[in-house]
């Protein structure tokens, strides 16, 4: 199963080569996320309304390889923005995808962007 | 730089090395130390736990690099077997040797094998290291393959009945074989050790008293015990656990002083008859006495380390207190100070209950003034105050049988009236020889804020950890009286308690978690307040989980429990556990069309497993559309009220048990609280419902109905209090919806109502004054709360279902109607499961 994550790299704007066009704001629920398909990926997308930042990360949780990720709960550990998957509460930055309360390896973060109320995630591929 | 050589590895060589390197002269010192077992030292008190799954590892006293980042050198396997006193080195069973300023004897003690005839025969072994262990595994294993299984442990003391258990995990049949006409003779008289071994032998241990061994039988491998009456016990293995023997071989050969039967002769500063070489724990003869517990092994490692650093002329005490608190298979035994006195001088005091097993003796002095020794067995938990009340000599209360039987005053106060009230002396931790002036003095002088703190700084507690609950009290009551009250706040988000935000909630009419967020907390929230708020805002404005879905656990958010492949699971509210067969047939039909596992629940109703988020929906569309409605088996809510059939078919049923249940059900179903709440009625006391196992229980009975509370299963199991006995419905359901409300309204974020009672001051006596008497004067208020609750209820599904809005919540995708493409099953007896994760 860890084939699943090979397909997931962390990627900067500066690597950005494609700007994929998800969805409207409107259909991301307020500081919580959604899941995007894009090509064979899952992407879990988060609207932290009340700080106006979006962060994306890899849908799947390295701990059991589910596609969960998307619905799990967000907030912060000291400042840092964080989302705790439903399954064991396993918490990561969605700043650089670090596990903040274990030993997991670290999820793939992805740049979003918000133009003309459209959520665009940031592929080098 | 001063060399220290310590010849021994065990508990008490470790416990030096670790007082030394916490000693302000540890840098003057260079310390080398050998073990003759190939581990690291590793906690023997705690042995029989190997069996139980720990590992070596596990029960290791210290981190694999401790040694090296202390710059200690350990030398493991390797036996010390000369001294040179007058060159002062030390030489290894290589021959290799190594020069000392000062020599520590920490080399312990062996297994004492008594000289009986036939000792040498497989199958007969010790009980002291993991070597042992590894060994008595193998042979039990060997028996087993060649369906033999009676083992014998000889020897009924502490550790004799810790090796019998070790047995009996092994699945043998254990025997115990003692001497003496009692078991634990030196900590226990006739009475307890009576108890003692009804309690054991009702787990399936043998136990044989006043029995000599005089041969062991056997061609080869032992076959069995004869003893010297004439009787025999056959049995397949042996296990020695008769009393300890001191390793005092290496320092009799270079001439030290040594006891006629055996130990190294020690004056209270640890020190042998030779000025540089100490000896501590179990090789020390100290008053004539070897000491085969750890407690003063600990005291002498610290007595050896001030002596040789000269930091403080610290002395071993005179009198040494052999007290002991231990748990042994499974039942609470202890015993302390003079125990077993049976001068004319005492008056003692027993009490004894054959059907719980409990056993408790206290002697007195005849004036009446003083605690003497005692032994409790079924039921330790006055030990500490007991202790206390015995080590510091403090006057006894007029009726000193209240401090066994309890105080029956029923004011609730404890044994000891206030811990605060111990003098600064008194030994609170007897493992690691901690006071309460040095628990207390750490919080007043600064260093210490909490009860994590406390523990590591001052090592309390680290030991046996039976002090523990001492301590707590300590450092709750030294934060107060400092004006520092204990803060239980929820998360770093908010500096409240849930209590606290319940009122500030209520008060403001806050609607949103924003609101609280912006105007009591900081941050970004997180799992734990967020679902926390929602849970509140529930219980005051009867929401369903469907509000402002992103703060709702994430069960709540999805109305279903995820399950281990990130599908969800179904369950519709069966009241009661009653179903017509139509309604099941469409239950059937359901689970077919969209192909879930199937599964009866203990709540008495059906689940489906494997529902894809996007199959939710239309799941419990074809469920609303036959009638059903949300179990809420996701929810920290209420989940079912089980019941039996009761009066309406049962033959001894004394009252409509399923009706009742139903009603109940429908009352509460869906009450949002702090953890999830489970309900039982029985319809007799034979109690078929396990409504005793529930958060409440009610319990028909001539004349109405017995209402229990706070009772649950799960990890751990306890059973529900009596609130009120003998009272009809209407009087349940008022007394049901004030407990359930004040415990809503009070109790710690995901605390269930057995641990919120176990917190609650005062206990059950104080909530039968709140609930019944109305002692608080909220009565009212409880219940008109209850009443808007349960009339705004609302099917939360019903709810999802209708909202469009609603809906988009279970798409997989926000960009693509595409199921998960990531689901596999396997298939299981006839239905199918998740594929294993790997």
């Amino acid at each position: 199963m860890e084939e699943i994550l090979e397909i997931y790299k962390t990627t900067t704007a500066e690597d950005v080569k494609i700007w994929f066009k998800a969805a409207k704001v409107s259909d991301f629920p307020k500081n919580g996320g959604a899941c995007v398909k894009y090509k064979e990926k899952q992407i879990a997308v988060f609207n932290f309304e009340r700080k106006n930042t979006w962060y994306a990360c890899q849908n799947v949780c390295p701990h059991k390889m589910e596609m969960v990720l998307s619905r799990g709960m967000t907030g912060d550990q000291n400042g840092i923005p964080k989302v705790a998957c439903p399954m064991h509460k396993k918490t990561f930055s969605l700043e650089n995808g670090e596990n903040l309360n274990g030993n997991l390896d670290s999820i793939a973060t992805y740049p979003v962007k918000i133009e003309n109320d459209t959520v665009y995630i940031g592929f080098s591929e | 730089m001063k060399k220290i050589v310590v010849i021994g590895n065990g508990m008490v060589g470790y416990k030096f090395c670790e007082k030394f390197v916490a000693s302000e002269k540890f840098k003057e010192y260079k310390l080398t130390v050998f073990g003759e077992e190939p581990r690291r030292a590793y906690d023997r008190v705690h042995l029989s736990e190997f069996y139980a799954g720990k590992t070596a590892e596990d029960l290791s006293m210290s981190s694999a690099t401790w040694y090296e980042e202390n710059n200690i050198d350990l030398h493991t396997s390797e036996m010390i077997t000369e001294i040179d006193r007058a060159k002062k080195t030390v030489a290894n069973h290589r021959g290799i040797k190594y020069s000392y300023d000062y020599l520590i004897l920490a080399t312990g003690s062996s297994a004492f094998v008594p000289p009986i005839p036939g000792v040498e025969k497989e199958g007969v072994f010790v009980y002291r290291t993991i070597e042992d262990l590894e060994a008595i595994e193998a042979y039990a294993k060997k028996l087993k393959s060649e369906g033999k299984a009676q083992a014998a442990v000889l020897g009924g003391g502490l550790l004799g009945l810790e090796a019998a258990n070790a047995v009996k995990e092994l699945g043998l049949d254990a025997h115990v074989v003692e001497f003496a006409p009692r078991l634990m003779p030196r900590q226990l008289d006739q009475g307890g050790s009576d108890i003692l071994q009804a309690k054991i032998e009702s787990l399936g241990l043998k136990v044989h008293v006043s029995k000599q061994t005089d041969f062991i039988q056997g061609n080869g491998a032992i076959e069995g015990l004869q003893y010297v009456d004439g009787t025999e016990l056959k049995v397949d293995m042996l296990v020695i656990s008769a009393g300890i023997r001191p390793r005092d071989e290496v320092a009799k050969e270079c001439g030290l002083e040594a006891g006629l039967r055996g130990g190294i002769v020690v004056d209270n500063r640890m020190k042998t008859s030779d000025d540089s070489i100490y000896a501590i724990g179990e090789v020390a003869l100290y008053n004539n006495m070897i000491y085969g517990l750890v407690a003063p092994g600990y005291d002498m490692a610290s007595v050896a380390v001030s002596q040789i650093t000269g930091e403080i002329d610290n002395l071993m005490i005179d009198h040494i207190d052999m007290s002991t608190q231990l748990k042994l298979i499974g039942t609470e035994v202890a015993s302390f100070g003079d125990a077993l006195c049976d001068s004319n001088d005492i008056d003692a005091i027993i009490y004894e209950n054959k059907r719980s097993g409990i056993y408790k003796r206290i002697n007195i002095s005849k004036d009446g003034t003083k605690l003497l020794g005692g032994i409790l067995v079924g039921d330790s938990s006055d030990y500490n105050a007991l202790f206390q009340i015995y080590d510091t000599a403090m006057k006894l209360p007029e009726n000193p049988e209240n401090l066994i039987l309890g105080n029956r005053s029923g004011d609730g106060g404890s044994l000891l009236g206030d811990v605060m009230d111990l003098p600064d002396d008194a030994q609170i931790c007897s493992c690691e020889s901690v006071s309460k002036g040095a628990i207390c003095g750490a919080i007043e002088n600064g260093s210490c804020d909490t009860l994590g703190d406390v523990i590591s700084c001052t090592k309390a507690g680290t030991g046996c950890g039976g002090c523990k609950p001492m301590v707590k009290d300590l450092v709750d009551a030294t934060l107060k009286s400092l004006g520092k009250e204990v803060k239980d706040t929820i998360c770093e988000h908010f500096e409240y308690n849930r209590q606290e935000l319940y009122d500030i909630v209520k008060l403001k009419g806050y609607r949103k978690y924003n609101e609280v967020l912006d105007t009591h907390g900081k941050g970004d929230g997180c799992e734990v307040c967020k679902p926390l708020i929602a849970s509140i805002m529930a219980s005051i404005y009867a929401d369903t989980a469907n509000e402002e879905a992103p703060i709702q656990d994430s069960n709540d958010r999805f109305l279903a429990n995820i399950q281990r492949n990130g599908t969800y699971s179904v369950v519709p509210r069966i009241p009661g556990g009653e179903i017509t067969p139509e309604k099941l047939i469409v239950l059937g039909e359901v689970g077919k069309k969209y192909d879930l596992y199937t599964k009866i629940t203990g709540g008495q109703r059906v689940d489906f497993f494997g529902a894809r988020l996007d199959q939710l929906p239309k799941i419990w569309k074809d469920l609303i559309d036959h009638g059903f409605e949300s179990g809420h088996a996701y929810g920290k809510s209420l989940r079912t009220v089980k019941s039996c059939v009761g009066s309406t078919w049962c033959r001894y049923g004394m009252d409509e048990s399923v009706s009742f249940a139903i009603a109940l059900e429908e009352r509460y179903k869906g009450l949002r609280s702090p953890h999830k709440i489970k309900g039982g009625v029985s319809g007799c006391i034979r109690e078929c419902a396990e409504a005793r196992c529930k958060d409440f229980g009610v319990i028909a009975v001539e004349g109405g109905w017995n209402l229990y509370v706070c009772g649950n299963g799960g990890a751990n199991p306890k059973h529900a209090e009596l609130l009120a006995e003998q009272i009809d419905n209407e009087t349940v359901i008022k007394y049901l919806d004030r407990f359930l409300m004040f415990y809503i309204k009070t109790a710690a974020p995901l605390q269930r109502t057995a641990k919120w009672l176990d917190k609650l001051d005062g206990g059950i006596e104080y909530l039968k004054q709140v609930v019944i008497e109305d002692k608080l004067g909220l009565a009212d208020e409880l219940e008109s709360e209850m009443a808007a609750l349960v009339g705004n209820f609302q099917c939360e599904w019903t709810q999802a279902i209708e909202d469009e809005e609603i809906m988009k919540r279970f798409n997989h995708f926000v960009n693509s109607e595409e199921p998960d493409d990531n689901l596999v099953f396997v298939p299981l007896r006839d239905q199918k499961m998740p594929e294993h994760w790997k």
